[in-house]
């Protein structure tokens, strides 16, 4: 498979402060050598609990942020080449936390044209464009209505659509449903999902929510700066005990599991969904 | 409480007025502006309704909604009138106590100042509430574009002015949390002496501050993820043409000010 992301040693820290006698003060690394590839297509959550160096991980992404050493490379362009930084963001995408603050336009459907307009895009194509994303996250319907009149959910699908519209190989979404009520998750989860599976849209999710990494095809752990799991959500939610040292959750239903078989039931170890779940209950009774 | 502010909001429904290019709105309005002021006549506020109400019918925005726009600035018309019937002095003494004199002058003025205020209130809001901020600014941003000649920042100023504009809102319904979130805490905001009033804007007025800072920082990044870099080269989903409707309205705009003119001079 073709590698769309590649981290090769990534260290970062924060410019230094200077202490009470403005003498520069050294911050501690965020980001300690970090490594790794992310295939074109594919569906990857990032874990970690707050100021684990997710967030700094994906803004690097494209290129918010460069890497103090080692290097980092979206579709083989260089995220330190400044010349570049727009093509990096054409092709990497990025969603932030809070919709109301990345929605510029007043109107959904100029919102959504913001970006193919500052890349020049011919009007035309643009109204193309926008039309298609806001088909894409199920938002069509509301392409006149002002950000304001819509709800939390559809304000984050909106924000998705307007990085669409550049027509990225790969979406980076920063806790896109952390500020979301349950029914806005969902639709912002299923909108992820879909444009995954149906335009083969990368995604990197960072995410703190464990059912949402859940659904993702690969699981990475960042802890402290480090990686300290990656594999498949199987996999990595099946090491309950590790994930616990470092301050995170599993899913409900893998608790559940991982109680049961303390406790000496012959329960499997990589149950993930309530399906699944289920499954090994009715089994077990 | 806050959120019903509609100055500047824009009413998505499709009406003549809605369609027209936002371009020739403003210099119809500006036009409306110099038709109210241009006369000191009767005559000049009737024409001035008659445009206004013809707008008004065109737009097919609510009435309910020119009242919304008209309802904060009571006080000031109020203020207006009050001033104009206390210190004008001319034609019939109707009333006199002590220092104070209302005079048949006075009473005419005040009138005539409240008519061409609402007039103009709700003239000029029909603007906003037909034409969105985005387009209002493009618009702008097109009528100053020869300003760029002089090194005049067009753009930047047309991005500060929508992004202003985007945010009023938001901004409001903010301040409206901090408001509750504060009276929850026991703050009293809404009695007390003027300058106890202002004291106790404070603890709404700072974290509005740091949270708006915040949020334009965000936004910035958030912008620059979306490949924005300034004026040069950016095209727009919406192109501002003008049609056939636009200069039959600027038509129809300057035979209003050419009669409110005439009257004024042969009256």
């Amino acid at each position: 498979m073709e590698k769309i992301i590649k981290a090769e040693h990534i260290v970062f820290r924060y410019p230094a402060d200077t202490d009470e006698h403005q003498k520069p003060v050294q911050n501690p690394p965020i980001l300690k050598d970090i490594s790794l590839e992310i295939e074109k297509g594919s569906f990857t959550a990032v874990l970690g609990h707050n100021g684990s160096g997710k967030s700094t991980f994906a803004k690097h992404i494209n290129a918010i942020l460069v890497p103090e050493s080692g290097k980092m490379f979206v579709e083989n362009l260089d995220t330190s080449d400044e010349n570049l930084l727009f093509d990096i963001r054409q092709k990497a995408g990025m969603v932030f936390q809070n919709p109301d603050n990345q929605i510029v336009a007043t109107i959904v459907e100029e919102d959504v044209a913001f970006a193919p307009e500052n890349l020049g895009v011919p009007p035309a194509e643009i109204r193309q464009r926008v039309d298609n994303a806001l088909k894409a996250v199920n938002m069509y319907e509301y392409r006149n209505h002002a950000p304001t009149q819509l709800s939390g959910g559809q304000k984050q699908r909106v924000a998705i659509a307007g990085v669409i519209a550049m027509k990225p190989d790969c979406i980076i979404l920063d806790e896109p449903t952390a500020m979301l009520d349950p029914q806005g998750r969902q639709e912002v989860m299923q909108t992820i999902q879909k444009l995954n599976r149906e335009q083969g849209i990368t995604i990197v999710l960072i995410t703190h929510y464990m059912e949402e990494a859940a659904l993702a095809d690969r699981i990475i752990v960042i802890d402290d700066g480090s990686i300290i799991l990656d594999d498949t959500p199987k996999k990595v939610f099946s090491q309950v005990e590790k994930m616990k040292e470092i301050g995170l959750d599993v899913p409900q239903v893998t608790e559940l599991a991982y109680e049961l078989r303390k406790a000496g039931y012959p329960v499997p170890a990589e149950i993930i969904t309530e399906e699944e779940c289920l499954q090994a209950l009715e089994k077990l009774l | 409480m806050l959120k019903d502010i509609t100055l500047g909001q824009y009413f998505p429904i499709d009406s003549v007025l809605h369609r027209l290019d936002p371009r020739f709105k403003i210099i119809y309005t500006l036009i409306f502006i110099i038709m109210l002021f241009s006369g000191n006549h009767y005559w000049t506020l009737l024409i001035g309704a008659v445009f206004v109400v013809m707008a008004q019918l065109l737009s097919k925005v609510p009435l309910k909604m020119s009242w919304k726009s008209l309802k904060p600035l009571l006080p000031v018309l109020v203020f207006t009138a009050v001033l104009n019937l206390v210190f004008i002095d001319s034609g019939d003494t109707l009333l006199e106590w002590k220092f104070l004199k209302i005079t048949q002058g006075g009473i005419n003025t005040s009138i005539f100042m409240i008519c061409r205020i609402i007039l103009l209130i709700v003239g000029s809001s029909l603007l906003t509430y037909t034409t969105s901020p985005i387009l209002l600014t493009d618009a702008i941003e097109s009528l100053m574009s020869p300003l760029k000649k002089i090194n005049f920042p067009v753009h930047e100023m047309a991005m500060m002015m929508s992004i202003a504009l985007r945010f009023i809102p938001t901004l409001l319904e903010e301040t409206d949390k901090i408001m509750s979130a504060q009276k929850a805490r026991g703050a009293t905001l809404d009695n007390g002496k003027l300058m106890e009033r202002v004291k106790a804007m404070i603890p709404i007025l700072i974290p509005l501050f740091v949270s708006a800072f915040r949020r334009a920082e965000e936004l910035a990044t958030a912008m620059e993820c979306r490949c924005y870099r300034g004026g040069e080269g950016r095209t727009r989903l919406r192109q501002l043409k003008a049609s056939k409707g636009d200069y039959i309205g600027l038509g129809i705009c300057l035979l209003f000010l050419a009669v409110t003119i005439i009257l004024n001079i042969i009256l």
